[in-house]
């Protein structure tokens, strides 16, 4: 929590959507708002941590930029290279299983036979609930 | 012994000059003094002399399984095998271990194969130079080697001492060290972007990426589904396709793989007269070091010499694979870095306010910035407003390179002819001077365009640079017809006679240096 902590830091003096736009990049294409960082950390459950990553993926998405170039007027997407072949499918019959007992053995926290989570359906706290990182 | 073809061994084992466990005991006593390259993150060491026990048993009963029994072979870490740990060198799997192993492994194993342990790479496969891992960075063997250290002497700018030693490429480095360093006599990497070959050119073996289809992923992480395949790293072509052999076919578990289920028979190729080499123009690139292009130019001249056709084809959308690779690649990282979690396995934090809560914060501590910027890139790219533009773009692109290859094997060509890489081993000092999405842009560019079109494609060492660092040529075949390929590559090896790496010197003084630790820890003590 720490780092999402220091975040905060970060953005409470400068605020507002133009926030973590790298001023020394020119490349930055200003699309990356605070909104979209939100957005990108709660879908991903990644968080950026800094603001080298945010610069990091303006970079990326420019450099993504240059396939505008290219002309795929009535051009198919292509999902797989084996597109003209029919997927193997196997009969449907059980051949193997019953392995609960190793698969439990993975994981951090076990009751019985279940996984355990914490409490479900609670939502990541927005940002501007959060309580601002103490300056020392 | 070490030096030799696996077929070379086979028949000694079966003969009884040597026995299993005596390989396996020199192997892993070469494992411990190469230590220091760090290409080992598990040394599977009872596992290994259990197997060769029972390899034993099998040539004293006249029963061996075929050529890979009895001999030691190690497998990259993003391999599931059942009861070793595999991490992907990631703190997010540390301390898993699968129930299951990979098909891959399995087929190796099933044919007697000893496994020596799992080697290190970059975090999840991302990298082209096998430094970001958490276990730390792969040293190229070539580093220590006799060529190259006798070429740095006469350069009296070098600097001295161990600080300067070569990366191995990525991100299979440490199966490619492990190799190349006789450690082994073959491994498995896996190659989503050229992450088999690349290494395989630093380290001077041969590297195979086979037909996107023709061997099994189940139980290989997933880096890049539509991508990926497992690669195989060895020291002659012959002993590659032994390997290939044993792993090619259909798998049920995996329904990626094609019906294919011919045996795998390398002919010599005696004659290339009616060979039709291709060579791409759009892969000479100004970054390309001249050394590589001139060596290039004279295998063309080769093939050619020797009654070959060799013409220039056209791919006209090179110059944009890397950018659709970047698009494609980062978005399926996002979808299948998904599954990690901290619930089921895996590495999990302390947090129990709430499941999203507990799931940022596993995910946060357990990958590194490389995979989170991937994973952040890639969401971006999935994201509804740019979707269309940035998603189904490249994957128009993809099609438009597929198509690039598909013309120029239909203009007559069998096998195409390539640099690997664009320079020599640089020293990983040089190489964190850039961060990870840069080198890899950089460093995939001649490879990465095969696997969007999922044909086949393989390294082959041709000869020393200057700075006696070894340099590769890669050659890319038609989809499925990765026989042909290994053919022609076989022939080529015959003719370009790669040296042997030398690091007998090397292997001698460790054990000195060894002995000196030791005697300077006693010292301390008293």
């Amino acid at each position: 929590m720490l780092a999402r902590a220091l975040w905060l830091g970060l953005r409470v003096p400068l605020g507002g959507p133009r926030g973590f736009t790298s001023k020394t990049d020119p490349q930055g294409s200003g699309r990356i708002t605070a909104e979209v960082i939100e957005h990108l950390e709660r879908l991903a459950l990644v968080d950026f941590g800094s603001r080298e990553a945010v610069a990091r993926l303006e970079k990326a998405i420019a450099f993504a930029d240059r396939l505008r170039a290219v002309d795929t007027d009535g051009v198919e997407p292509m999902e797989s290279v084996l597109e003209d072949r029919c997927l193997y499918l196997r009969s449907d019959n059980v051949v193997e299983g019953n392995c609960a007992d190793e698969l439990l053995q993975n994981s951090h926290r076990v009751v019985e036979e279940y996984f355990v989570a914490p409490p479900g359906n609670i939502p990541l706290p927005k940002l501007d609930e959060q309580e601002p990182f103490p300056h020392s | 012994m070490l030096g030799q073809t696996l077929r070379e061994v086979s028949a000694a084992l079966k003969q009884g000059q040597i026995t299993p466990t005596e390989l396996c005991q020199k192997c892993l006593s070469l494992i411990k003094k190469t230590k220091f390259l760090n290409a080992y993150i598990t040394v599977s060491e009872e596992v290994a002399l259990k197997q060769a026990e029972e390899s034993e048993k099998r040539y004293k009963n006249g029963q061996s399984l075929g050529d890979l029994d009895g001999i030691p072979i190690a497998v990259k870490d993003n391999f599931s095998t059942s009861g070793i740990e595999t991490t992907c060198a990631s703190n997010m799997l540390k301390g898993y271990v699968p129930p299951y192993n990979a098909t891959v492994v399995q087929k190796l194993l099933d044919q007697g194969a000893l496994l020596m342990g799992k080697t290190n790479l970059d975090e999840f496969a991302m990298g082209s130079g096998s430094t970001d891992g958490v276990f730390g960075p792969v040293k190229n063997p070539w580093s220590y080697s006799k060529q190259y250290r006798e070429k740095r002497k006469q350069n009296p700018h070098s600097g001295s001492g161990d600080s300067d030693w070569l990366i191995t490429g990525g991100s299979s480095g440490g199966s490619a060290a492990a190799v190349s360093a006789f450690t082994c006599y073959a491994a498995l990497g896996s190659d989503t972007g050229g992450s088999t070959r690349n290494p395989a050119a630093h380290c001077g073996l041969v590297g195979f990426k086979p037909s996107y289809g023709l061997v099994s992923r189940h139980g290989l992480i997933p880096l890049v589904n539509s991508m990926d395949v497992p690669g195989i790293l060895t020291r002659y072509v012959d002993d590659a396709a032994v390997v290939l052999g044993v792993l090619a076919g259909h798998d049920p578990k995996d329904s990626t793989t094609v019906p294919i289920n011919k045996p795998l028979v390398l002919s010599s190729l005696e004659d290339v007269s009616k060979l039709c080499i291709g060579i791409p123009k759009e892969y000479l690139v100004p970054e390309l070091s001249s050394e590589i292009q001139s060596l290039w130019s004279r295998a063309a001249d080769l093939f050619e010499s020797e009654g070959a056709k060799v013409i220039e084809v056209s791919l006209p959308h090179t110059s944009y694979s890397i950018v659709c690779y970047h698009v494609l690649c980062t978005s399926e990282v996002a979808s299948n870095m998904a599954r990690f979690d901290g619930l089921q396995y895996g590495h999990r934090c302390d947090i129990d306010v709430s499941t999203e809560a507990m799931y940022a914060a596993t995910r946060r501590e357990g990958f590194n910035d490389v995979v989170r910027g991937r994973i952040l890139s890639g969401n971006f790219f999935l994201l509804k407003e740019n979707y269309e533009n940035y998603f189904v773009k490249a994957q128009k692109v993809r099609r438009l390179i597929a198509n690039d290859f598909v013309n120029a094997f239909n203009s007559g060509v069998d096998v195409l002819l390539t640099p690997t890489t664009l320079s020599e081993a640089v020293p990983y000092l040089e190489f964190i001077k850039e961060d990870n999405r840069t080198r890899s842009a950089q460093d995939d560019i001649f490879t990465q365009a095969v696997n969007m079109a999922g044909l086949p494609a393989v390294n082959i060492p041709i000869a020393l640079s200057n700075q006696g660092l070894p340099i590769g040529l890669q050659f890319i075949g038609r989809a499925f017809c990765d026989q042909q390929l290994l053919t022609v590559a076989k022939w080529f090896e015959k003719q370009v006679q790669f040296p042997v790496i030398q690091l007998q010197e090397l292997v001698d003084n460790c054990s000195a240096i060894l002995e000196n630790e030791k005697l300077a820890s006693v010292s301390l003590k008293q």
